[in-house]
């Protein structure tokens, strides 16, 4: 069972949501992946602070092209904490009363910011998923961008909710060990090369349990990053684990609340 | 399968999963590779080419089955390093070249690098560039080492007609037309180990001859299955998946 934590309908061919879904999945069928998340919409680049009338249009899309497709794909709500009440608006419209099942957190604002704690709380609550993007860019981040150390220190705040830290930081062995001492913070290990030992790493110094496989699609490829799990020297039932049962754990509350078949 | 992008002995920041001669061999022969076109990881920061490139042709000799194919290094920043090409030839009986211009420092609009592409398209040496090694991103502080810029190569290559060149990990720096353009100005090839999108192998040959892409994996560096799924990936058809995993590059030796 392989279920993908990260997927985009950007940079797949196709000129409504549906048709992107579409690809997606035949991609998907061809490497044996069963379910797919999907969070941001056809074109993501068009600011990295979102306007809410932007993020409500990029959800839209995700909810309009996993509709079709509800045993196979689910869908995050992308949210902008610079807009805090817009944003707890879009979880109620999203979450509360439409179809999708977490929340994605990208580059808008760094995860220290207060308004995060507040979101985080409400989709806690909801028992949803939250995903934040990471990275540890040697150049330097975006003004928005968090690293895994200010993941951690949201992670503290807020001990009982489960968190997802988006790239592993990206430089893997810096963001491995950023989030090592946070046991409510998982990695994602979609977006970013399949260098080798990543996952063997994660295995050590997190365990099985904290790790889900993503890959970043469509900007990246199905097989860079299921390799790293594929390819990785750790038992099988860690793989397991690691591409599908971490997840589908994190997402059963949610799921039976919304009566969808995990 | 010829694998076209792998590397021996140590990367200087980080031990790998696979990183002896042995490990290497036994994992590449048991995903189908029948042979191998080997760099050694010493050659981007070591200045005695020629042990680098000793050690690397005796490592390939060690497993005396032809399967590993060794690819020295040439640094032409060094003196006497005409020297360096001759002894890959001669001594070590290496088809071709791995070059590193981004880790020794020139580019390839120099005056350097032309005299290097004329002595390999003089001796019909293969020239293999790598255009990165890592993500740029998660480099360590102190060794930020930028991409090679390919682009020089549109007006060298009509210079040396019939020099092979193979673009080893491009596709995260080569942007828009240019790789295109390349396959036009000379013979260039390309490996697909950094090709990141959805189906990637098969938009690559929309705009690239499928004739001109070879299977590489960066192995050890990046997990081997990576380039293996990717032909799985894309729906490529049998003539032109097998032309990629092995036809290209034997056609390229031999």
């Amino acid at each position: 069972m392989i279920w993908d934590l990260h997927c985009h309908l950007n940079g797949v061919d196709g000129r409504t949501p549906e048709e992107r879904m579409a690809q997606l999945l035949e991609y998907a069928d061809r490497m044996g992946v069963d379910r797919l998340i999907v969070f941001l919409g056809m074109s993501f680049s068009r600011s990295y602070d979102p306007k809410p009338d932007d993020f409500r249009q990029q959800n839209d899309e995700v909810i309009q092209a996993i509709s079709h497709w509800m045993d196979r794909a689910l869908g995050f709500a992308y949210l902008n904490p610079n807009y805090l009440q817009e944003s707890l608006d879009e979880i109620d419209r999203c979450i509360v009363n439409g179809s999708l099942v977490g929340i994605k957190l990208w580059v808008a604002a760094r995860c220290n910011d207060q308004a995060v704690d507040t979101i985080i709380k409400r989709v806690a609550e909801l028992k949803g998923v939250i995903f934040q993007h990471t990275w540890y860019k040697v150049g330097g981040n975006l003004d928005g961008e968090s690293t895994p150390d200010e993941l951690a220190r949201l992670a503290k705040r807020h001990p009982e909710i489960p968190l997802i830290c988006g790239h592993t930081g990206g430089d893997w062995e810096r963001g491995i060990r950023a989030i090592r001492d946070c046991p409510n913070v998982s990695i994602g290990t979609g977006g970013f090369d399949p260098t080798a030992g990543i996952t063997e790493m994660a295995v050590r110094e997190l365990g099985a349990d904290r790790i889900i496989y993503g890959s970043d699609i469509g900007g990246r490829s199905v097989s860079s990053q299921l390799a790293k799990i594929t390819g990785a020297q750790i038992p099988k039932e860690s793989k397991q684990q690691i591409l599908g049962g971490n997840l589908k754990k994190m997402l059963l509350p949610i799921l039976r609340e919304k009566g969808i078949k995990p | 399968m010829i694998d076209v992008n792998v590397s021996l002995f140590h990367w200087p920041f980080r031990r790998l999963p696979h990183d002896t001669t042995d490990q290497i061999v036994k994992k590449l022969k048991a995903a189908g590779v029948t042979c191998a076109w080997v760099g050694s990881f010493e050659a981007i920061l070591h200045e005695d080419a020629d042990g680098v490139n000793r050690r690397l042709a005796a490592e390939c000799q060690q497993n005396n089955d032809g399967f590993l194919i060794p690819f020295g290094c040439v640094n032409p920043t060094l003196p006497d390093w005409k020297e360096d090409v001759r002894r890959c030839q001669e001594n070590y009986k290496m088809p071709g070249l791995r070059l590193h211009p981004n880790y020794h420092g020139y580019a390839l609009d120099s005056e350097l690098f032309a005299e290097l592409v004329a002595e390999c398209h003089q001796r019909e040496l293969i020239v293999q560039i790598s255009l990165r090694m890592e993500d740029v991103r998660t480099q360590h502080p102190l060794v930020q080492v930028p991409d090679v810029d390919v682009k020089p190569l549109l007006e060298l290559l009509p210079k040396f007609p019939g020099v092979k060149i193979v673009l080893l990990n491009s596709q995260r720096s080569l942007r828009g037309p240019l790789a295109t353009q390349l396959t036009e100005a000379g013979d260039v090839y390309y490996d697909f180990a950094m090709l990141e999108g959805i189906g990637g192998v098969g938009k690559f040959i929309e705009g690239v001859p499928y004739q001109r892409v070879l299977f590489g994996s960066h192995f050890p560096f990046f997990y081997f299955e990576s380039s293996q799924l990717k032909l799985k990936e894309s729906d490529l058809g049998e003539t032109i998946r097998a032309a990629i995993a092995t036809g290209n590059a034997e056609k390229l030796t031999f």
